[in-house]
């Protein structure tokens, strides 16, 4: 398999999914290592143009990218509007004319990754649109699932917090749905999104029967500035209802994965006993992130996953 | 000087007209509508195997002058519309600076002579600066030639202001056009709240933005008597609560757009932003309530909505592009393709909505082919194909979802007051 672009886990199979988590797993060995660089993509220039802020996401590609001998370039750019100067396209283009050989992006509004891959020749990766999709992030949380658990088929993982807002939510529902696991959503009424169940879901409204007899369940972030659109009260009652803790975590199955993509509201969406306790994998998540990565660019910069990495 | 227009079928529903006959114009003007009419000397169009029809009228174009001349003028706004059959149109108010005194409505008659293609209507804004505060002049503004008054692009929230507005129109029998979106409800949001809004992480605008301000302002119409007429509507609920208030008698009038009788929400999976406008492509159960609503008449008129953007507003990220897409040059062979060739409306009905029917409501003397009218006239072949490019189009811009589209419904020849503007060659 060769990878043009990866905007959106709705656009990939199942075959590549499993194609990439094998490379993954490949890769993680190499991390492991004593000397970690492999020159796999010596040569190659990786642009990561990230429009909002991040700082795990970007030093995770930064990393996988360097990792394979690639050279990285890190722009941070606050600003997008067209007001206010140059277009997007306009300053990825004027990089893209460095003779760039894919770009990394990160953006606040939905659909930008698409619109580059129109735009310009290099591969694209999405790290990150809008509310729209992450696939990385769906990639290395299935990755810490396959590792744990052997395998995704017939799992069942919870996905908790604001769906509607999530990235993560959408990359990690249709990348697991093609994997053969099943997936429930579970928040507030006003942060599910209207005919989410349309993607194959169950949707939950109570923690404690959303999480009945998950084998998984990743718990995501809540932004903090949602009450201010009124989409629930209180961050105190946000966490009455729907923080993790070790009482409601016992609803969920004695073994149950715990996960969370980060950054963590400590106190809020999930507990520290929780976010520290024997279940949770959140360090792992990152540690596989840059596995993961370094699987994607591999494949794109014309790798196949057969091939012996030495 | 002139024109005799021959062997063609005569579709005139004003008249309740449909049949074989010959149109005789002398001086701009109809002289003579019968069988085998024969003139020395007039110059003769054979119109064979063609439909003609009274010149259709627009009630809801943007022409962007004055203030955004780089997307539309009053002269390539006319040249699109003459193009698509349209030989009067009805201009919104949201230029810059708005059209919300006599000045502005003087400066819209003014240009629409200058350029001289089609007549050029203004609509005057209910409240000053389309602020949604005070009213503005609208007494001024009918006395200068105002066809109606909407502050079109926003809905006025205070419902005061819309009640007071609905009354004072009366003393002029002008209509008060309202764009039905609660800006609350609405936020920045830009497409529909669905399932591909869920799916494209695309925030969406539920159809109760539109049916509460739908619903508002029928019984603010009910209370007051006046003369309301609803914008672009978009969903199944407000054509349900439309249909309740005509059977109540209420004063109330509305339009739907070719491409909310026509395209879903499904097509936005491409992030084209071509597919972005306001109200936003609804689910594909909208879609048939529009064609339905069509059909049993509770909606009385097709309006595009035509509003021009250039590459420049268009071609950004999905949240900063523009809203809206042009409409004039596409609109027949829309109403062909998806409502008369589907069964939906006969092609007397399709044109009594775009001729007549907006019309009376403007208080134009307007749409029909009777002896003694001006002689706006359209010449058509709805069986002939129509490839949509970009190249096609007569407007400054090009900001279309139909750009590949192969429709049915030809314009061929339009005639304004007898001078032909438009002739497919």
């Amino acid at each position: 398999m060769t990878l043009k672009h990866l905007i959106a886990l709705q656009d990939i199979s199942a075959e590549q999914i499993t194609e990439i988590l094998t490379l993954a797993k490949t890769f993680k060995e190499v991390n492991q290592r004593n000397i970690k660089k492999v020159p796999i993509l010596k040569g190659k220039t990786v642009a990561n143009f990230f429009f909002e802020n991040s700082t795990r996401t970007k030093t995770s590609f930064e990393i996988a990218a360097k990792r394979l001998s690639a050279d990285v370039l890190n722009l941070a750019i606050s600003t997008s509007s067209v007001t206010k100067g140059e277009t997007l396209i306009d300053t990825i283009r004027t990089i893209e004319a460095m003779k760039i050989d894919m770009v990394v992006i990160r953006h606040g509004v939905s659909g930008v990754p698409h619109m580059l891959t129109k735009n310009i020749s290099s591969n694209v990766i999405n790290a990150g649109d809008g509310m729209h999709e992450h696939p990385t992030q769906g990639l290395l949380d299935m990755f810490t699932i396959l590792d744990k658990k052997k395998r995704l088929e017939g799992l069942t993982v919870a996905l908790i917090g604001d769906i509607a807002h999530s990235r993560v939510a959408r990359s990690n529902i249709w990348g697991l749905i093609k994997m053969g696991a099943k997936v429930r959503v579970v928040g507030p009424t006003t942060l599910i999104p209207r005919d989410i169940e349309k993607m194959g879901v169950e949707v939950y409204n109570d923690l404690e029967k959303g999480i009945k007899g998950a084998d998984v369940i990743n718990i995501l972030r809540i932004q903090l500035e949602r009450m201010k659109k009124h989409l629930f009260p209180t961050i105190r009652e946000y966490a009455m209802l729907f923080g993790v803790n070790t009482t409601k975590l016992k609803a969920a199955k004695s073994d149950c994965l715990v996960m969370h993509p980060g950054p963590m509201n400590r106190g809020i969406e999930i507990s520290p006993n929780v976010a520290d306790g024997a279940q949770s994998v959140i360090e792992e998540q990152v540690t596989n992130g840059v596995a993961v990565r370094m699987a994607v660019l591999y494949l794109m910069g014309g790798g196949k996953a057969n091939e012996i990495i030495n | 000087m002139k024109l005799l227009i021959k062997n063609g079928t005569v579709v005139d529903p004003a008249n309740k007209k449909e049949e074989k006959a010959d149109i005789l114009i002398n001086n701009g003007k109809i002289e003579q509508v019968s069988k085998s009419i024969n003139s020395k000397d007039a110059k003769v169009i054979d119109a064979s195997g063609l439909f003609v029809l009274p010149g259709f009228i627009d009630m809801h174009v943007h022409f962007r002058e004055p203030g955004f001349e780089y997307k539309e003028t009053i002269e390539s706004g006319s040249r699109a519309a003459a193009k698509g059959g349209f030989t009067t149109v009805a201009c919104m108010p949201n230029t810059d600076p708005p059209i919300d005194n006599q000045a502005m409505v003087e400066f819209i008659n003014m240009k629409s002579k200058q350029v001289g293609l089609i007549d050029v209507k203004a609509i005057g804004t209910i409240t000053k600066g389309r602020a949604g505060l005070e009213l503005a002049p609208i007494g001024e503004l009918f006395k200068a030639g105002a066809v109606a008054i909407s502050d079109d692009g926003g809905t006025v929230m205070n419902a005061e202001i819309v009640r007071r507005a609905l009354q004072y129109c009366k003393m002029f029998g002008m209509p008060l056009i309202e764009h039905c979106e609660d800006v609350n409800l609405a936020g920045d949001n830009t497409v529909n709240e669905g399932y591909f809004g869920t799916m494209l992480g695309l925030k969406g605008i539920p159809a109760s933005a539109e049916e509460s301000i739908v619903a508002r302002d029928i019984m603010i119409a009910k209370d007051t008597g006046g003369r309301l007429h609803l914008a672009h509507l978009s969903t199944a609920g407000a054509i349900e609560l439309l249909r309740w208030a005509k059977k109540q008698g209420i004063n109330v009038t509305a339009e739907v757009t070719p491409h909310h009788f026509t395209l879903d929400d499904s097509a936005l999976v491409n992030y084209d932003t071509n597919y972005k406008m306001n109200p936003p492509l609804r689910s594909k159960a909208d879609v048939l309530a529009m064609k339905k609503g069509l059909k049993d008449g509770t909606i009385d008129v097709i309006a595009t909505d035509h509003a021009p953007h250039a590459e420049l507003d268009k071609d950004v990220e999905w949240i900063q592009a523009a809203s809206g897409i042009i409409g004039l040059e596409t609109a027949f062979p829309l109403i062909i393709t998806e409502l008369v060739n589907k069964g939906f409306l006969t092609l007397s009905e399709a044109v009594k909505k775009i001729t007549i029917n907006p019309a009376k409501i403007l208080n134009l003397e307007k749409g029909t082919l009777s002896v003694g009218a001006e002689a706006d006239i359209v010449i058509a072949d709805i069986k002939k194909e129509v490839v949509i490019t970009e190249e096609f189009f007569g407007s400054r811009s090009s900001n279309s979802p139909f750009i590949g589209s192969k429709l049915k419904g030809s314009i061929e020849i339009v005639l304004k007051s007898g001078k032909i503007v438009y002739e497919n060659k």
